[in-house]
């Protein structure tokens, strides 16, 4: 008899201990995941997310560091060098100037970074909010800066980049990102405008509504988290696509200009050598189509995980 | 549908005026047209005096193109710095421009709405991961780039094209250069009827389709191909516009004398008239494109009614 209850207690005490124990480990495996962790949880087993992401990583580290791998001067130039074939030492040869391709292609990275991230940042935060806004608020609002997000869009960016930017003598990177915010938002606002009116007519968005959330607090906690996730898809691939306009802009001559040294300004000055050099135009090119490739595959890994309806 | 044609017409007039009156602020308002009529050199006051009174540079802004506008209207472009009126350029600038942008156009639906379908059709094999990697790579690769490096080989090195376009713009010519301004384009084309057709492959009418015994090419264009194309044909007709500015970058490659070039000399020689006449009568393309697309959406997709 003891044992039989010594073995009962026992049995007992071990279900009390394991209990927890067990209930944790449900936990664990069905978890509710919320939609970001669902998102990072996919993208920690995509190797595609890993190598863009270790591309973009290393670009933004070379931007702020470029002496980290290049020990020369961008702008220290010996023109007896002028396009010399590749050398030892001198990997990539050397320009019309006689500057070494290498230093440039890594000093470039900066400007061409600069651009992509500023003009994002811009055209997310104001088409973000003003999407936003005119598709919560709706009415007058909306039709007004649907309008205005109308005019933007019949003029074709680059066009529109050609003409301000020569108006304005801009040659910095800090008009080409302007302009590029300019004309860029309305194309974000419609996005987001789409996912907001998505998101208002939610339970969720109705029940915080009934236990009196006023519109900041809707808004804030509960239809921005629901809508971002487009507005972030878009935004990194447009970090590219701004990149290859600035290098298209700088190309054209109204971009950034000498001696602002930019893949863009490289790319233009190769070009008019290709007969003679064609190895100065292979690396800021490379270098140029690598970074776009990096945010767009980023962009795609990204909406991947966010969208599971396209898996 | 005559309702719905007039209604957007009529909502395009205030989108007209804003993209017109934009342009018109970034050349007239950001730039100063005398100075730059003038180049280095300082005007004298006098002169500069008597240009800013002619062209009545005086008055304010909105009164400026409401002038404008009125020359506009009777057909009056105003002209350009060397006295050639500015109607004159468009005429010869626009029909090169338009066979450059047919070109480019008729390469980037054919080419990418059949890479598109196939690829959408054979989901996951090597035809599909190759259309893929192939469009990512197109999109990455800078237009100008893609457009130095084939003028290079196929008509300096290898000499198979001509590396620059004749004159008149012969449709040969144009091959190459409409490649180049078509290429990314082309790489959203294929992208977007892959993924239409995949989504619509799944669909319940299309089953039926099969089910009731319809041969697979009248499964394919009827069924299929006429659903997953309504995304397509937006995107085709919103691109019109975009391709005529892209030809800006095509043109300087090729060295062809259309829109392209000559809004860039307008730009490089400070030309306002011809600037603004010449981006003037792109938006009206553009616009007249979008309200197209719009118009066509009624004969893909029934179900959109029109009131």
């Amino acid at each position: 008899m003891p044992e039989n209850t010594d073995s009962v207690i026992l049995d007992s005490a071990a279900a009390a201990t394991s209990g927890p124990a067990l209930i944790a480990d449900v936990d664990k495996r069905d978890k509710p995941r919320s939609l970001w962790n669902d998102a990072w949880y996919d993208l920690r087993r995509k190797p595609v997310f890993y190598i863009s992401a270790l591309v973009i990583l290393f670009l933004i580290v070379i931007a702020i560091w470029p002496g980290l791998i290049a020990t020369g001067d961008p702008l220290q130039c010996q023109l007896i060098n002028s396009l010399n074939g590749p050398s030892s030492g001198h990997w990539f040869g050397y320009d019309q100037q006689g500057c070494d391709v290498y230093t440039r292609t890594v000093y470039g990275a900066r400007a061409s970074v600069e651009v992509g991230i500023f003009s994002t940042v811009g055209v997310a935060v104001l088409g973000a909010v003003l999407g936003g806004l005119s598709g919560y608020f709706g009415g007058w609002l909306d039709a007004i800066l649907s309008r205005i997000s109308d005019i933007f869009f019949g003029i074709p960016i680059l066009l529109g980049g050609v003409v301000f930017l020569s108006a304005v003598k801009g040659g910095s990177v800090t008009t080409v990102s302007t302009f590029i915010i300019l004309l860029g938002w309305p194309q974000l606002a419609r996005i987001a405008r789409g996912a907001v009116i998505t998101a208002k007519e939610q339970d969720y968005v109705l029940a915080a509504k009934a236990l009196g959330a006023g519109h900041g607090r809707v808004l804030l906690r509960h239809i921005a988290p629901n809508a971002l996730a487009p507005v972030i898809v878009w935004s990194t691939i447009a970090l590219g696509t701004f990149i290859s306009l600035e290098a298209t802009l700088s190309f054209l001559g109204v971009g950034l200009k000498p001696p602002a040294v930019s893949w863009g300004i490289d790319i233009s000055s190769a070009s008019e050598q290709i007969r003679n050099a064609p190895h100065m135009l292979l690396w800021p090119a490379g270098a140029l189509s690598v970074t776009v490739l990096a945010f767009i595959l980023l962009g795609d890994a990204v909406r991947d995980a966010l969208d599971p309806k396209l898996r | 549908m005559g309702r719905y044609v007039i209604r957007r017409l009529l909502q395009m007039v205030p989108v007209f005026i804003g993209t017109t009156l934009l342009i018109f602020v970034m050349v007239y308002g950001l730039g100063d047209p005398v100075a730059a009529m003038f180049g280095d050199r300082t005007p004298d006051p006098a002169t500069a005096a008597q240009i800013r009174h002619d062209l009545h540079l005086n008055d304010p802004l909105w009164q400026q193109y409401l002038i404008y506008m009125q020359h506009i209207f009777k057909g009056d472009f105003g002209k350009a710095s060397n006295g050639q009126p500015v109607t004159e350029l468009l005429g010869t600038a626009f029909p090169v421009t338009l066979r450059l942008t047919i070109m480019a156009f008729v390469i980037e639906a054919v080419v990418g709405i059949a890479l598109g379908l196939f690829a959408g059709l054979r989901r996951g094999r090597f035809f599909d991961t190759g259309v893929l990697a192939m469009t990512l790579l197109v999109v990455s690769i800078p237009t100008f780039v893609t457009g130095f490096v084939l003028q290079y080989l196929l008509g300096v090195k290898w000499g198979v094209v001509h590396p620059s376009v004749g004159e008149g713009a012969p449709f040969k010519d144009l091959f190459i250069p409409g490649l180049v301004l078509a290429g990314v384009s082309l790489a959203y084309v294929a992208r977007l009827t892959r993924t239409s057709v995949a989504e619509n492959s799944r669909a319940d009418y299309l089953r039926t389709a099969v089910a009731k015994g319809l041969p697979r090419r009248r499964v394919i264009t009827n069924h299929m191909l006429r659903n997953s194309l309504i995304p397509v044909v937006t995107f085709l007709g919103t691109d019109i516009g975009n391709l005529m500015a892209g030809a800006l970058v095509t043109e300087r490659i090729f060295n062809i004398h259309g829109v392209g070039y000559q809004i860039y000399q307008g730009i490089v020689h400070n030309n306002p008239p011809t600037v603004v006449g010449f981006v003037t009568v792109l938006v009206i393309i553009f616009l007249g494109a979008n309200l197209l697309v719009d118009l066509l959406y009624a004969v893909l997709d029934p179900r959109i009614r029109y009131a």
